[in-house]
């Protein structure tokens, strides 16, 4: 007996992929993640424009990592053009990064993933029977937002973020609500660590190679040098250059790899990577909800998120403390190129590691861009995952095997607007 | 019963739709007003009839022109969110090339699955009986639009200048720091929160109504800014406009 199982338009995720499972005589044939999000070609869309443009135009890659695509785009330029940003705003972006991570897994682990374990279809389900946890999920949330509001001047896109640092800077009042918000927001995040402990999660094992960025003394978020499970410690410049690129028939997005093959970026790599990086409630939280550094369990990338978001909020509070020690100076930046030149930065986006590059001309013009996104990193390990995984479901009806799939998926969190509309490699 | 409001969305970054979600308490009273019924990136539910759509993005292949007929051939109110949708926003910034060479730039392929078409915005397409300007939109915009459609009155954008909301705010002026800023020709509506936040305005929302050029211009002119200057600037969310 032969069937085709197909999945269109694969929800609770960002932005559209099907997938499609073809089987045979009891046996997987094929099974493609075809992602048909519709290319942009936004390095076009860069060629030629003036350095201070670039960051702007390259937030909307994608709404839910706009942040962390600025925040790569301004470094990468920096590098290029031997800008060198104040010790004060490298922290500010710090705490933004901090922030969108927030926002983003708060959004994925409450209103994608959630679902899936407390066996409904979405969360609007829940408006009435627990709408204490539809409400905890929207003031954990509004936390999260009002750090990349108060820093970055909107949650989506930001507007105070700048070449050498920061056009607008929050009032020491502001910092300090924030920070009160912060510790208000550890009651909701307790009971969020009780429902996920809560949740069943697959027994499934999957070995692969793990990326991530390293940084001295700190849990990484925007760092010079890659490491990996399987021994990689290199430049952000020397990794990027060993990526390989490629296209498949079924997918709009490149998929990437390394000579050594696929490997995973995101939440789940960097808790094991840096494990002991981790703040002392968050590796409280790792031990209640049984996640250690050895993991080799996708679907524990969701456990991961919920760590990093402990974690996160944690050095944000030490992170304002910081902060408020410091008097503020005029916020507008005058950083001012001494030429033109190329630069490549990497940070850790919510789903793993982001490489912008880019080079530009004598009049800070920019020549050739590209940018290697997480999602696109991960895409050959998500269809590794599946295959591996399908062997054992083939018994289920169709819509638990779909179902179990699509669980599996969303543990990646994959971002399909990002890996679509990546720039890449030289325009002349 | 309640009005039956859908999220859809093409070609675009989802921002839009995240700056809905951002709406928090907002969100909650309006989910006692309205029923979500369809909301692919949060909901796995799809159904038949809906009253009011939200569709954000472009349009750019064949087969997102069926999809957008699908959803208006079920869809009572059909609303544009956000630049990509409304003028097509950003897509178009290289609408002046061609794409089957961005294509070979890009992937060094011509495979079918990669076939686009230069990027459409909704109502080039598809009848659009109202739109929500901005790159991302505004989301108290999005409930006065919202509010408007549930008590059956015509939702209207503001009709003058960014600069109207910026002078209110007693912002200082872009202009003063020898910047370009588009805030005297570009719709209210934001509360100048590009400028607010140390940026000048880039444009976002499009034109208002009837732009009073020649202040304008005298304002240009004092700053020693050309005509040509501005509409460098206006065209990186603005493209379609002009096409």
């Amino acid at each position: 007996m032969s069937r085709k199982i197909s999945l269109n338009h694969l929800t609770r995720i960002e932005g559209h992929a099907h997938l499609v499972i073809d089987k045979k005589a009891g046996k997987i044939e094929s099974c493609r993640l075809e992602v048909v999000e519709s290319p942009r070609f936004f390095e076009a869309l860069l060629k030629g424009r003036h350095f201070s443009d670039i960051a702007p135009i390259v937030a909307r890659v994608c709404g839910v990592c706009s942040i962390s695509h600025t925040m790569a785009s301004l470094m990468a330029t920096e590098n290029a053009l031997g800008i060198e940003p104040d010790p004060r705003a490298k922290a500010l972006r710090r705490l933004l990064s901090q922030g969108e991570i927030l926002q983003s897994h708060l959004l994925q682990l409450y209103f994608m993933a959630a679902p899936d374990y407390l066996g409904i279809p979405s969360i609007f389900q829940l408006l009435n029977q627990r709408s204490d946890l539809f409400s905890r999920a929207l003031r954990l949330k509004r936390t999260a937002n009002r750090i990349c509001e108060l820093i970055g001047g909107r949650a989506v896109h930001p507007v105070t973020t700048a070449i050498g640092g920061f056009t607008a800077l929050p009032e020491v009042s502001e910092l300090k609500q924030l920070r009160q918000d912060l510790v208000d927001a550890l009651p909701d995040l307790e009971a969020t660590v009780e429902l996920f402990a809560g949740f069943e999660f697959p027994e499934f094992l999957r070995p692969t190679e793990q990326v991530c960025l390293a940084q001295p003394g700190q849990y990484p978020l925007h760092a010079e040098r890659v490491i990996s499970s399987c021994g990689i410690d290199q430049t952000v410049a020397e990794f990027k250059t060993s990526i390989d690129e490629y296209i498949v028939p079924h997918s709009t997005a490149k998929m990437a790899r390394t000579e050594r093959g696929h490997y995973c970026v995101g939440p789940l790599a960097r808790v094991k990577n840096s494990f002991a990086r981790l703040s002392p409630m968050a590796l409280k939280v790792a031990a209640a909800l049984q996640l250690n550094a050895e993991t080799q369990n996708p679907f524990h990338g969701l456990k991961a998120r919920l760590v990093e978001v402990i974690h996160f909020v944690e050095e944000a509070i030490h992170a304002i403390d910081n902060l408020l020690l410091h008097s503020y100076v005029s916020a507008r930046t005058t950083a001012m190129p001494k030429g033109g030149g190329q630069g490549v930065a990497a940070v850790e986006a919510p789903r793993g590691l982001l490489f912008h590059a880019y080079s530009y001309d004598s009049k800070g013009l920019l020549e050739t861009a590209d940018c290697i996104i997480p999602t696109a990193q991960n895409l050959a390990s998500i269809e590794a995952d599946i295959e591996s995984l399908l062997p054992d479901l083939l018994d289920l009806p169709d819509e638990q095997l779909k179902q179990r799939v699509e669980t599996l998926i969303r543990s990646y969190d994959p971002c399909l607007s990002c890996s679509t509309h990546q720039l890449q490699v030289a325009i002349k | 019963m309640k009005t039956r409001i859908g999220f859809f969305d093409f070609t675009g970054c989802e921002g839009c739709q995240l700056t809905v979600m951002n709406l928090e308490n907002d969100l909650l009273q309006v989910l006692q007003l309205v029923e979500v019924v369809e909301f692919r990136e949060l909901m796995s539910e799809e159904v038949s009839q809906i009253d009011i759509a939200f569709i954000e993005g472009s349009i750019t292949r064949q087969q997102d022109h069926a999809r957008l007929k699908t959803i208006r051939d079920r869809t009572k109110t059909l609303v544009a969110l956000g630049a990509c949708a409304d003028n097509g926003g950003v897509n178009l910034l290289a609408s002046h090339q061609d794409v089957a060479v961005l294509r070979q730039q890009v992937y060094a392929s011509d495979a079918v699955h990669l076939l686009t078409e230069k990027p459409l915005p909704l109502h080039e397409v598809v009848k659009v009986d109202y739109r929500i300007p901005g790159c991302p939109i505004d989301g108290r915009e999005f409930l006065a639009v919202l509010q408007a459609l549930l008590l059956d009155r015509e939702p209207d954008l503001p009709n003058f200048a960014v600069c109207v909301e910026c002078k209110l705010a007693e912002y200082p002026c872009s202009f003063d720091y020898g910047e370009i800023c588009l805030g005297p020709v570009t719709r209210a509506g934001c509360q100048a929160i590009c400028i607010a936040g140390g940026d000048r305005c880039r444009g976002c929302r499009g034109l208002v109504d009837n732009p009073r050029t020649s202040p304008y211009h005298r304002v240009l002119e004092e700053h020693g800014l050309s005509v040509q200057d501005i509409l460098e600037q206006y065209r990186t969310f603005n493209i379609g406009e002009e096409l």
